[in-house]
């Protein structure tokens, strides 16, 4: 499997980072040189394998339905970048 | 060179409980030593005051007979712990301005039992790397240099280079670290130290900045086996905070360090004798086999057969994870924001911009595993992979109780090298990266010099849960070693 | 059965099928993940923890109380609880989704296939079956008219727990949609699961619409997202099946797509462009690990349910004869049913199940009121429905008193007994008003004798309406026979 600029530029879309069309085709290297790399896993007999879900062997804990935490709107906020009456503030969406 | 700074963290603790000194003292002496090694580059931010502060109330516990046990020990945290009210960067540009306002639970614990913080250590971004050259506050320069090229700086390892460095450059008495693939254990093998990367779920992942979450893990990086086994000791501990926490307990460390090796059985996985590994790795890895043999341990050859495997299973499951992990990073609650005319627009300028080359390679490698139609075929795959992995391990535990290998392929290289190809860079992880998958718990001690001069560790890994082994092997191998070459910095002073 | 719901077009007749997801906000004290609070319409961010605003190294705990209400609710739809579940993360990127994911359950839900009885008009039940429910975090909210060029953010909703619950594609017509969602409405109310209030959304339905000819395999479906009210669920279904009945015919294809429904306009829209169709790289959430359930604690609050409505329903149509029809209107609502309990409890169960539907309900609805308002309480009008049976009043006279008592909330006794309304059965004070009427009437009863029989009726009126109605009419009948006929 090879990428081409058109799918980088799609995953780039996808993760929401800006590639420059003048960083593409380095970018395009790149990532093939990964690909490739790990694409030796095709080697190795997995059939029968159940994936790995967690190392430890554990559950999820759950804890009680109380309320603990939360009420503290400006500790929220104070390191957004743009803020207003209690509100984090972003460019309009259009839906 | 002060005397205080000679002092392991073993014996600075006795000291400050004698009242032989105080932790105002140390403390001065470590600020006085940072700001002369500056030029390392080792640490993001310093908290000068924050230290002397923690430090006097360290003194007035210790003279009341009270205390805990780090009391007075001054420590760097890797700039990926956050810290309430001291900027926290993970070495991006995207985390500009941050402040959190919380602290995180190991860094919590340490607090709680008196260490003092001298300052955040440099990372490779996000804790993505093997140099420290990803960072966007500049690469760390490794206190060792080489004889025959006194001249080049060389990298302290990575991705916790800056801790290693002041551990190793004498400006912090120990620090923290974070392993997800080798983290810890490679660059205390390239900076002549000690660190212990423990069992998954060992230490609270509540407050670090997340890279994988499935493999990150908080430990402590030290001059020795005991100081960092103190530190450990310290740090670990069930957090209900993080759902993959353990309750495990865990063995008393220092009780455990010098109970020696007699009768332990040490497994040495053939699959470790790779192909091009330097003849001075291969001899360091032979006199670590003897001196465990000459203590008493038996020596037991084992097979691992998936290892070759290990770094392209980590190399889909650590970009998978981090690019959802990295989501969050958008400019929209902390951090940098670059403006843009949309919402999408805002996203994407910001995070080309708030994050440099290996991030963003590793983001969209993460994004393309899993995206449709390719899911099974790497990530989930990957996976399998994983569990064969662990599979080998737990095989091998069934005859062995620690396993020896090398740390990392090489001693350290020079600050530019394998920066040319990605894959390059990830194979420095070879050595340390399938424990990581499997979870296990594992020590890398400084066993000797190579013949540029420049330290070599051993790797020491044990069951899940067994940290108590581990030190023992890696205590045992120390003795032996019985490494004391330190930078040409140090001894100079 | 109903007639099959069919849309006529221009090449013949249509089918719908329909297939559900309704997301339903669990009832808890605390979020799914954080322990903030998930109180609605606090000021913003007040109700946002740390994790729920996505800082740097904070991770998710899960709420047992959630796990529990998903089985409650999966137990109640007799569905299979998979005892080993799996959170996973759908990625994507929204400003009011802070993590830039949501913890949700792909491939292996809480629960799996359970089944919903529709009940049809006609007494019917049509059965639906449950594809799966599965746990997962609710979004914040944004809000975009507070700016012109700026969108504001608020994450007080952010990491409430959601249960989505996601239907077979059994449903043939917007009647049946609408039922369905009334019917899963009413199940979650009766378990305390979900408040399934639609209007402050913590009920939303996205609805999947396809057509096809009669006998035709299943069309290409479009899904109309998060609508909040059985009427636009209508609306919004009878409109896209016109829609993609006229693309077809027109020899058009149907894209696969999420839309929009515009209440204002009465239409569907779409939503996202093609390009811009979301690749959401679910895969498991390292932050958490498979949660396991164990039997016995499956089996414990399966037995702590209460009786469901399909059960009451059979229940009140076996034990106190009511039609299918009104047995269903009254177990809609647990509040209601246990009210007709109460008032049916030692009286006639179908005349308590009338006054019920036909007078308290119609009298409510006029009134805007919902039952837990209403100024008469179950015993009060139980008191009515007595007074009607020990012949004190006459049915009429008692819509009359109940009118009153819906308006005054005093009893209907005290009613009967201000007004004087108690029934006259007495032979002689009956007899002595039939006498003034025919006296007054001398010529009529003239007319009757000699054959005009209609007027026996004009005589049972005038003698009701000088006792003010409270003369026993069957009493009133019969002695007027013996006077007239004598």
């Amino acid at each position: 499997m090879s990428l081409d600029k058109a799918t980088v530029a799609s995953i780039a879309n996808l993760a929401r980072i800006k590639v420059p069309d003048d960083r593409l085709e380095a970018m395009v290297g790149d990532l093939n040189a990964i690909l490739g790399f790990v694409e030796q896993l095709d080697e190795v007999d997995t059939s029968g394998v159940e994936p790995l879900a967690s190392v430890t062997g554990h559950t999820l804990p759950q804890r009680e339905d109380a309320v603990t935490d939360g009420g503290y709107q400006a500790r929220v906020t104070a390191n957004a970048p743009e803020s207003a009456h209690g509100f984090f503030v972003v460019p309009k969406v259009v839906e | 060179m002060t005397d205080l700074l000679d002092l392991s963290l073993a014996e600075a603790k006795a000291k400050l409980a004698a009242k032989d000194i105080s932790s105002t003292e140390l403390t001065k002496a470590y600020i006085a030593r940072m700001e002369a090694t500056s030029a390392l580059n080792a640490y993001i931010t310093t908290t000068p005051d924050k230290a002397l502060q923690m430090a006097e109330q360290a003194d007035a516990r210790l003279a009341k007979g009270e205390g805990g046990a780090l009391e007075g020990i001054p420590l760097a945290i890797k700039d990926l712990f956050c810290t309430e009210g001291v900027p926290t960067t993970a070495a991006s540009h995207i985390l500009d301005g941050f402040i959190p306002p919380y602290e995180s639970t190991v860094t919590t614990n340490l607090w709680n039992a008196g260490a003092v913080l001298l300052g955040k250590t440099n990372l490779d971004e996000f804790a993505m790397g093997s140099s420290n050259v990803t960072s966007y506050y500049g690469p760390v320069e490794n206190p060792w240099r080489s004889t025959d090229e006194p001249d080049k700086k060389r990298v302290p390892g990575g991705s916790s280079g800056g801790s290693a460095a002041v551990v190793a450059a004498r400006s912090a008495l120990a620090a923290t670290g974070t392993d997800t693939g080798g983290s810890i254990r490679q660059p205390a093998s390239f900076s002549g130290i000690v660190g212990i990367k423990p069992t998954y779920g060992r230490c609270s992942r509540w407050g670090i900045v997340a890279f994988a979450s499935s493999l990150d893990q908080a430990g402590p990086m030290a001059r020795t086996v005991e100081d960092a086994s103190i530190l450990l000791q310290t740090m670990a501990g069930h957090d209900p905070k993080d759902s993959t926490s353990a309750g495990e307990p865990m063995a008393d460390l220092s009780a455990a360090l010098d109970q020696g090796v007699r009768g332990m059985r040490i497994g040495v996985p053939a699959e470790y004798k790779v192909e091009g590994l330097p003849e001075e790795i291969s001899k360091v890895w032979q006199q670590g086999i003897d001196w465990l043999k000459a203590e008493g341990a038996e020596i037991v050859d084992i097979s691992l057969p998936h290892t070759k495997y290990a770094l392209a299973t980590y190399y889909i499951i650590a970009p998978a994870e981090a690019s959802s992990n990295l989501a969050r990073y958008d400019g929209v609650r902390y951090g940098l924001r670059v403006d843009g005319d949309s919402l999408a627009e805002m996203y994407a300028n910001t995070r080309a911009e708030g994050f440099g080359d290996e991030v963003q390679r590793r983001v969209l490698i993460g994004t393309y595993v899993l995206s449709a139609g390719y899911y099974d075929a790497y990530y989930l795959k990957a996976q399998k992979v994983r569990a064969l992995l662990r599979r080998d391990f737990d095989q091998a535990f069934e005859t062995v109780d620690a396993i020896l290998t090398p740390t990392a392929p090489s001693d350290a290289f020079a600050i530019g090298e394998n920066e040319d190809d990605p894959v390059k860079m990830y194979l420095q992880d070879v050595f340390t990266v399938p424990a990581s998958l499997a979870g296990l718990p594992g020590i890398s001690v400084p066993a000797g010099l190579s013949a540029r001069g420049l330290p070599m560790g051993l790797q020491v890994l044990g069951r899940m849960f067994d940290e108590g082994s581990v030190v023992r092997v890696g205590r045992a191998l120390e003795r032996a070693a019985d490494f004391s070459a330190v930078p040409a910095m140090v001894r100079e002073g | 059965m109903t007639e099959p719901y069919r849309i006529q077009g221009e090449t013949g007749e249509w089918e719908v099928v329909l297939g559900l997801e309704v997301h339903a906000q669990v009832i808890s004290q605390a979020k799914l993940f954080s322990g903030s609070s998930t109180k609605f319409g606090s000021e913003a961010n007040t109700q946002v923890s740390l994790v729920d605003a996505a800082m740097p190294g904070m991770l998710p705990v899960i709420n047992r109380e959630c796990v529990e209400q998903a089985v409650r609710t999966g137990l109640a739809l007799k569905a299979q609880i998979n005892l080993r579940s799996v959170f996973d993360r759908k990625n994507y990127f929204y400003a009011d989704l802070p993590q830039g994911y949501q913890i949700s359950q792909y491939k292996d839900p809480i629960v799996g296939e359970g089944v919903l009885l529709l009940d049809l008009p006609d007494g019917s039940t049509k059965s639906v079956g449950i594809e799966r429910l599965h746990l997962e975090q609710d979004a914040g909210k944004s809000l975009h008219d507070q700016h012109p060029q700026k969108t504001y953010i608020d994450l007080n909703r952010s990491g409430v727990a959601l249960m989505e619950i996601v239907s077979k594609p059994d449903l043939s017509s917007p009647e049946e949609a609408g039922l369905y969602v009334k019917k899963l409405r009413s199940i979650l109310r009766y378990v305390g699961t979900c408040d399934g209030n639609m209007q402050e959304g913590s009920m939303r339905a996205d609805v999947n619409v396809s057509v096809r000819k009669p006998g035709d395999p299943l069309g290409t479906r479009c899904e109309i997202k998060n609508m909040n009210s059985v009427r636009f669920i209508h609306q919004a279904i009878e409109y896209e099946a016109r829609r993609q009945i006229e693309i077809l015919e027109s020899g058009g294809k149907i894209d696969q797509e999420t839309r929009l429904f515009d209440t204002g306009r009465g239409e569907t829209r779409s939503m996202r462009s093609k390009e811009d169709a979301h690749d959401y790289r679910y895969f498991p959430d390292p932050d958490l690990l498979p949660l396991v359930l164990d039997q016995a604690r499956v089996d414990a609050l399966g037995a702590d349910l209460p009786e469901l409505p399909d059960v009451k329903k059979a229940r009140f149509i076996a034990d106190f004869g009511l039609s299918p029809y009104d047995a269903a209107i009254l177990v809609e609502e647990r509040a209601t049913a246990d009210w007709y309990e109460k008032l049916a409890k030692g009286r006639d169960p179908k005349i308590a199940a009338n006054w019920l539907i036909s007078e308290l309900f119609g009298a409510l609805n006029k009134a805007g009121k919902d039952l837990v308002d209403s100024p008469v309480s179950a015993d009060a009008l139980g008191g009515l429905v007595d007074l009607i049976g020990d012949g004190t009043i006459s049915g009429r006279i008692a819509k009359e008193v109940f009118a009153e008592m819906f308006e005054t909330g005093k009893s209907a006794g005290e009613i009967v007994e201000e007004k004087g309304l108690r029934q006259v059965s007495d032979t002689g004070a009956i007899e002595g008003i039939i006498d003034e009427v025919l006296a007054e009437n001398a010529d009529k009863v003239e007319q009757y004798r000699g054959g005009k029989d209609k007027l026996f009726g004009f005589f049972v009126g005038q003698t009701m309406k000088k006792s003010q109605g409270k003369a026993n009419p069957g009493m009133v009948n019969e002695l007027l026979r013996k006077k007239l006929d004598g």
